[in-house]
């Protein structure tokens, strides 16, 4: 279970914003987040990455990673959180391979990675070399390839086309069970998760 | 022709070059992360040889390092060492010199790489360090390489600063800008030539080198 009960300030065009949320998220669940543009969906998934530090409140999974009042706040490192950054932050001067070989030292589990994500052909090209959609699926993968507990996904399926959007999503949810997984998904559109899901956040809405 | 100038002077831009990247490369990345008031102090002092005469910069240094005074006088008691009118005093002098060469270049390199790819590193559960070795260092590689000529090219062509604090004296401070002036003085215009010729032809290739390398980049190589 991952508790989340956090406040931040924003600065929003109209002034300061106050970014709240109160919310329990089940072990292997995935959770859709919803909301307008600004509404603070990525600065949201960042606070629970520990990327960037709430205001105040308290995060829990199976230890504290954040409490203002005890002045806990654990490093990303130490949460070891997979993360889908939404411009797919892929390292220009390494390889497909290279990435994955940088998060984790297990061949056998890269391999079954590259196969999922359709990418074992192109095990020898940097992010440059790869198409839009091949890059989104790069990203994902080294996320997934520290087995992470929890996994926050920043628009993942954006540059993907359908086809192959649903065959990913499909191998991805027997990869979420396997790992054992809690996945938080921000998307924009509602129906490229329906069927994944079970749970959703919409934020922007108080 | 007395060749020691010319030995004397690569010697001194690639000690300085060499002292600059182990320095400049932390300093660049520390002031590429968060401003802060201090940050902008320490920035504008490390470009000040920029613009500063190299006479004046070698004036403070030449006072700052007097072993008859002060801070000199207590390296040369404590330490024996000596910065003025010996070689170490040049090493010094063009490390403060070139060292904005080094900095700047390095720093805007920092800055512009994105921000997610360190936290991308982090998030894979990488230390500062590791994330600075394995991921920002190898991709500024066209602007370290820029700048570690520039540096290197720069110290080649110290004058001002260098005859302040190191004078003439020949296989210790005589480098070879010092020696091409030296030369004019005393109307031996064949050595002034052939010393200006070497310093032009090594600059030359240096800078069409780097040039050369940038092309392939994609980039400017003064950006």
């Amino acid at each position: 279970m991952i508790a989340v009960d956090i406040e931040k300030k924003l600065k929003a065009y109209n002034g300061l914003q106050i970014l709240q949320v109160k919310k329990e998220f089940e072990p292997g669940s995935v959770t859709r987040i919803t909301g307008p543009s600004g509404a603070g969906k990525t600065t949201f998934i960042k606070m629970v990455a520990g990327l960037i530090a709430p205001d105040k409140g308290s995060i829990t999974a199976n230890e504290t990673w954040f409490d203002s009042n005890q002045k806990i706040n654990l490093t990303p490192q130490q949460r070891r959180i997979g993360f889908v950054f939404q411009d797919y932050a892929l390292f220009p001067n390494m390889t497909v391979k290279q990435h994955l070989e940088y998060a984790t030292n297990d061949a056998q589990w890269i391999a079954r990675l590259l196969n999922i994500g359709q990418l074992d052909t192109f095990t020898n090209h940097k992010p440059g070399h790869l198409s839009g959609g091949q890059q989104q699926r790069l990203a994902i993968l080294r996320a997934l390839a520290i087995k992470p507990q929890l996994l926050l996904m920043d628009e993942p399926f954006s540059a993907l086309d359908v086809k192959m959007k649903v065959k990913l999503i499909t191998d991805l949810q027997i990869l979420f069970k396997e790992v054992g997984a809690t996945v938080l998904i921000v998307s924009h559109n509602p129906q490229e998760l329906d069927g994944v899901s079970s749970d959703e956040l919409v934020m922007g809405e108080i | 022709m007395d060749l020691s100038p010319v030995w004397l002077t690569l010697k001194l831009a690639t000690l300085t070059t060499l002292i600059l990247l182990l320095i400049g490369l932390p300093v660049a990345w520390w002031l590429s992360k968060k401003r802060s008031l201090f940050k902008i102090v320490i920035e504008a002092i490390i470009t000040m040889p920029l613009v500063l005469p190299p006479s004046v910069l070698g004036f403070y240094l030449l006072l700052a390092f007097s072993p008859q005074r002060g801070f000199g006088k207590w390296l040369n008691e404590v330490f024996n060492v000596q910065f003025v009118f010996s070689f170490q005093g040049l090493v010094l002098a063009s490390v403060i010199y070139s060292m904005p060469f080094m900095v700047s270049p390095v720093k805007s390199a920092f800055q512009q790489l994105p921000l997610s790819l360190s936290q991308a590193s982090y998030t894979l559960g990488k230390t500062q360090w590791q994330t600075f070795r394995h991921i920002l260092l190898p991709n500024i590689k066209p602007s370290l390489l820029t700048a570690t000529v520039l540096t290197f090219a720069h110290t080649l062509g110290e004058f001002g600063v260098v005859l302040m604090i190191g004078g003439n004296i020949p296989g210790i401070t005589r480098v070879a800008s010092i020696a091409v002036y030296d030369s004019v003085e005393q109307m031996d215009y064949t050595s002034a030539n052939n010393y200006s010729l070497i310093l032009f032809a090594i600059t030359f290739i240096l800078v069409i080198g780097v040039f050369i390398y940038n092309k392939y980049q994609v980039k400017s190589p003064l950006e």
